[in-house]
């Protein structure tokens, strides 16, 4: 049985540096522009759900978010779980509407960490997610944290940095397609095996961007879909899978909890990986999308790299997997980059998605990831 | 080095007490065995409160490591580049270290915990075994 909950409207503001943003400001512009997508006035709206600030931080960002706008909803909350939070705000919005709680939700993401923190003070301030006194005290970096996973990748499954570069490479020709892309010049495995090293075996082109930017949807119940515009996009499956905070207590190095949650989305939403037409799937590090793509079933152990290198990750290839460019080159704002991947999906679904527009799109898997592999968070989309 | 160091909690006490004079302490499960660090208040494995402090011998294997050249802090800045490594110590449980005179390492590679001082605190680091 799928959830019969509805995406009906989607917004995503211009990213990367945005010169006078602000995290409310970024908000703010999100949540109108995608109550205006969905054809309805924000009054309309009765539940709210925002996630977290690094510039801005609050303890009760939703609360904080209301306020700002004036709205006094029936429901409010926000969300910390990282690169997992968009997703699982979205399912319990799912939940929400289809609880009868709600008719229409307003999920909100947005954050100015590159004018507000800059890239370093970005760094600084999420390698606090480390922990306190067995990973902190030895410079453990969330970048770090991802190189302990890709070395032991490597090493059990014969992943290059090679492969790892192919990922990037192919990242960024997707972003070159989208007009809004924080960084849409091409790249090549060369260039990626020669950027500055992070924490081997990362380069710098394996890692995400910082950036300014912020989006939101309207999650919407089957009868409230009616009253909206735009074409709605069926939330068909949804799970969610935890192992772990800390890399050092992670059970495995290798398998993570998105092999769960995306076997409870796909049950839930009675699909396999080989009906998924297109994936959005968080890819915080060049690392980080291949052990997703492997751990959750659409490539064998140590076939995604040798894939990716072959383009099949690619707008013509038999998995075309985060089309607008991803949290490597299309942006990464904080849970707004978990975001991203859910408006992709929907222009995907919506047919909207021009130069990038997979033919035919019936069903998108999206995915996000908080922590180090830590929180999951998988949806299944599909067209209506 | 500029250790962000934050302070011990009643859980993790003993473990620091035991870093102070050169032991490497673990927690053991009274009632089902399992061993565990991060120490905690309950077993992770059946939830009992029954936790007992063992001394580790030391020894253990690489199972990961990376070499930090862009570190979150000014101050792990200027000691970049520096080695982390994730040690499965032979009695089960894993310990997250830097590595004493920042040694080459490769996964599987037998090392040992020794302790040196950072800014008056004992921290665990990972020697290579010759």
């Amino acid at each position: 049985m799928t959830i019969d909950a509805y995406l009906t409207g989607a917004y995503d503001t211009a990213v990367g540096e945005v010169p006078g943003s602000s995290c409310m400001g970024l908000h703010a512009e999100a949540a109108l522009g995608a109550v205006t997508d969905a054809g309805l006035a924000l009054t309309d709206i009765d539940g709210v759900m925002c996630a977290y600030s690094l510039v801005s931080p609050h303890l009760m960002l939703g609360s904080v978010f209301c306020e700002y706008m004036g709205i006094h909803p029936a429901f409010c909350s926000a969300t910390q779980a990282g690169g997992a939070t968009a997703c699982i705000m979205i399912m319990q919005a799912a939940a929400l509407v289809v609880s009868g709680q709600c008719k229409h939700v307003l999920v909100i993401t947005g954050d100015n960490r590159l004018t507000g923190l800059s890239r370093d003070g970005t760094v600084a301030a999420l390698a606090d997610v480390g922990h306190p006194q067995f990973e902190r005290p030895f410079g453990i970096s969330i970048p770090a944290a991802y190189a302990l996973v890709a070395q032991r990748y490597q090493h059990e499954y014969g992943v290059t940095a090679e492969h790892l570069a192919a990922i990037a490479v192919e990242q960024r020709r997707h972003a070159g397609r989208h007009p809004k892309a924080q960084k849409r010049e091409p790249i090549t495995v060369a260039d990626v095996l020669a950027s500055k090293p992070i924490a081997t075996p990362l380069h710098l082109l394996d890692c995400c961007l910082v950036s300014d930017g912020g989006a939101a949807v309207v999650v919407s119940s089957k009868a409230a879909a009616a009253d909206t515009r735009g074409t709605p996009v069926a939330i068909l499956g949804a799970g969610q899978g935890h192992t772990h905070e800390h890399i050092v207590a992670a059970p495995s190095l290798t398998d993570f909890g998105c092999k769960t949650s995306s076997a409870r989305a796909f049950a839930r939403a009675g699909v396999t990986t080989a009906d998924i037409d297109v994936a959005l799937i968080y890819d915080s590090f060049t690392i980080t999308l291949l052990v997703e793509l492997e751990s959750i079933g659409f490539f064998a152990r140590g076939e995604a790299g040798p894939a990716a290198a072959s383009g099949a990750l690619g707008l013509g290839g038999s998995l075309p997997c985060n089309t607008h460019g991803g949290l490597l080159s299309y942006a990464h704002s904080g849970a707004a980059g978990g975001m991203f991947h859910v408006v992709e999906a929907m222009h995907q679904l919506r047919g909207t998605a021009d130069a990038r527009q997979v033919s035919d799109a019936q069903l998108a898997f999206v995915h996000g990831d908080g922590g180090v592999l830590s929180a999951h968070c998988s949806l299944v989309l599909g067209r209506h | 080095m500029g250790t962000p160091f934050t302070q011990a909690t009643t859980e993790t006490q003993p473990f620091w007490d035991g870093c102070a004079i050169g032991e490497l302490r673990y927690q053991a499960c009274g009632r089902c065995g399992h061993v565990q660090l991060i120490p905690r208040s309950t077993c992770v494995e059946c939830f009992a409160a029954d936790l007992q402090w063992k001394r580790a011998s030391g020894h253990g294997r690489v199972l990961s490591h990376t070499t930090v050249h862009r570190a979150p802090t000014r101050a792990w800045q200027a000691k970049a580049p520096y080695v982390i490594a994730l040690v499965a110590l032979d009695e089960g449980f894993r310990l997250m270290v830097n590595v004493k005179d920042q040694a080459a390492l490769t996964i599987g590679q037998p090392v040992r915990i020794g302790f040196c001082d950072v800014d008056g605190v004992a921290m665990p680091e990972a020697e290579v075994v010759a």
